[in-house]
């Protein structure tokens, strides 16, 4: 009787150091995110000199970003250029995953590797993306390269094409995570059961056949955490495309994410619309995490 | 792909080694051709960047770095905002999530399960989500154009919170602390004399996560500060593409570029080894 009362006694303290964590969430983190969404229904923005609002409107936010096109848009360029960083950053991934943890190929100087491929992952956003467009600038040392080597007649304006700003968009994105993306796969392949490949070896498999019918199959939790957390990620891309086009998302637009948009709306201050895309982001956000969380915990109980 | 050419074992393996080794020494290229771009063109003058690219290193390091430190962007108190900022969020992040995921390890009581969940499932809310409201409550105290929203909100960083307490689960006893209670230490002071001290490894990785997250953030603070004087380098980074950089001195952007990289990229060759292990155990992206 004694022993439990003075075990309560200390459990109090539980409570007391999750204090500084539950205030400051609280103030932070929950009162924003309540009041982003009270704004999401309101209109609220600056004509020139005169303010507007805030009005109650209803849904009327959310059916403008939709109906006036923008919304689709962007959240296409986003969804095109993390696909494009995406399946290289993978097909990478998985191939530096099997070859270092392969106990066949006893790969000299992984550590030197490992370093190498996962020091893009620290690098500032967007000092790599400022020095891309340096690089690539039409009298950049890229194009002089180029034409050095004969492959161009005259400097290609890399920044005036879609499909090349999202390519460099794409390839920032593929150089900074397919390290991270590596080091996580093989932590997932470390953990498969080492009998299975020397069984699979006694009956003659190939290299070829254990990845595809061994590794692969079993790494597919991992396979969908990376993908999913990854596309989160991909859904917040920012940095690498606000300092590539210099917040105008051109040619066109065309390389204009979901974040550069919602950080326009903030800038000029127009709360309902920045209001509404923010709830729309929270929304896929919280679909996506919850299917993670599902993965994880199957994962678990298994 | 190249690994059809295995199916003898012996010849197999050594052929594979060789593609994988041409593969790795090819990535490695990739990774680290744009760095020493980066560092061969911040010590060219403008005139020799604008006569083509060479491979060789050129004389004028110091030259382009005085003529940035004079020029019109506040470099220096840029680099000691940034610095300022990331060490006293890296410092508030390991120390409080340390405190969290010992709140949950170490005591039994009736939210404990509740407040665990809790945790993880706003893991995953980006910052970016919340910002709208974020900035209008700084507004309301008074902390617009402050760094203080921008160290503060450390003190509840759920991914910290998360790599604490699987270290924790591995390498904390509970016994242990059981017995400093015997011996009559305070809760608080088992945790900061007994707690923290073993908690170190772990600390000291994600101190290094926090830092380098808070010294490459762009968006949040890009928002929040304003005066020219309180602004961190990823914010000059963007006035810099934002202002006519035809015009500009080229050596000047380039030293610009590598004084906000190479700082980061020194640190972590100096600390790899604890880098590149405590990815695993944290596992969720930025």
């Amino acid at each position: 009787m004694n022993k439990k009362s003075k075990v309560v006694r200390y459990n109090k303290w539980g409570y007391i150091f999750l204090i500084p964590f539950t205030v400051i969430f609280l103030i932070f983190q929950l009162i924003p995110l309540v009041s982003t969404i009270y704004n999401s229904f309101f209109e609220n923005y600056r004509s020139g000199l005169t303010q507007i609002g805030p009005n109650f409107v209803g849904l009327a936010n959310y059916a403008t970003i939709i109906t006036n096109g923008d919304l689709p848009m962007y959240f296409k360029n986003t969804m095109i250029m993390w696909v494009l960083g995406f399946i290289p950053q993978i097909i990478l991934s998985l191939l530096l995953g099997a070859w270092f943890t392969d106990p066949s190929l006893r790969l000299k100087g992984q550590t030197f590797f490992k370093t190498v491929i996962y020091l893009p992952n620290l690098i500032m956003a967007s000092a790599f993306a400022m020095l891309f467009f340096t690089l690539f600038a039409d009298s950049g040392p890229i194009n002089s390269l180029l034409i050095q080597l004969g492959v161009f007649k005259e400097a290609f304006s890399f920044m005036d094409h879609a499909a090349s700003v999202r390519g460099l968009v794409a390839t920032m994105n593929c150089l900074m995570w397919f390290g991270n993306t590596t080091i996580l796969l093989m932590a997932g392949m470390l953990g498969i059961d080492p009998s299975l490949f020397e069984a699979a070896q006694v009956d003659g498999a190939t290299a070829n056949q254990i990845f595809y019918k061994i590794t692969l199959p079993l790494l597919r939790p991992i396979l969908v955490f990376v993908m999913i957390t990854s596309l989160i990620g991909g859904l917040q891309m920012f940095d690498v495309p606000q300092i590539l086009t210099n917040g105008t998302g051109n040619p066109m637009r065309s390389s204009m994410t979901l974040i550069m948009y919602l950080n326009k709306h903030l800038y000029s201050k127009n709360f309902g619309l920045a209001g509404a895309l923010s709830v729309f982001m929270f929304v896929i956000t919280a679909i996506l995490s919850l299917i993670v969380y599902k993965f994880t915990n199957v994962q678990e109980q298994k | 792909m190249a690994n059809n050419t295995s199916n003898s074992q012996g010849g197999g393996v050594h052929a594979r080694r060789i593609v994988s080794y041409i593969v790795l020494i090819l990535i490695s290229f990739l990774c680290l051709f744009w760095f020493y771009v980066l560092f061969i063109n911040s010590t060219r003058s403008n005139s020799e960047l604008s006569a083509g690219f060479t491979p060789f290193p050129s004389v004028h390091l110091i030259e382009n770095w005085t003529n940035l430190k004079n020029g019109t962007l506040p470099i220096v108190s840029g680099m000691i905002n940034s610095l300022l900022i990331a060490v006293l969020t890296a410092t508030l992040a390991t120390y409080f999530s340390t405190m969290t995921a010992y709140a949950i390890h170490a005591y039994d009581f009736k939210l404990k399960k509740f407040m665990f969940t809790f945790i993880l499932m706003i893991m995953m809310i980006p910052t970016q989500v919340t910002v709208l409201g974020f900035l209008q409550l700084i507004d309301k105290m008074h902390l617009d154009n402050s760094a203080i929203p921008l160290i503060i909100p450390a003190i509840a960083s759920p991914a910290v919170f998360f790599y604490m307490k699987q270290y924790m689960d591995s390498t904390l006893p509970l016994s242990l602390i059981e017995a400093a209670r015997i011996d009559g230490s305070g809760e608080f002071r088992t945790f900061n004399q007994i707690v923290v001290p073993l908690m170190k490894p772990a600390i000291a990785v994600q101190a290094i996560f926090s830092f380098v997250g808070s010294w490459n953030n762009y968006f949040t603070p890009a928002l929040v500060l304003h005066d020219d004087t309180k602004k961190t380098l990823p914010i000059l980074i963007a006035q810099l593409r934002n202002a006519d950089w035809l015009k500009f001195d080229m050596g000047q952007v380039y030293i610009m570029i590598a004084f906000s990289i190479f700082p980061v990229i020194i640190v972590y060759l100096i600390l790899s080894r604890y880098i590149v292990g405590g990815v695993t155990l944290g596992g969720v992206k930025g």
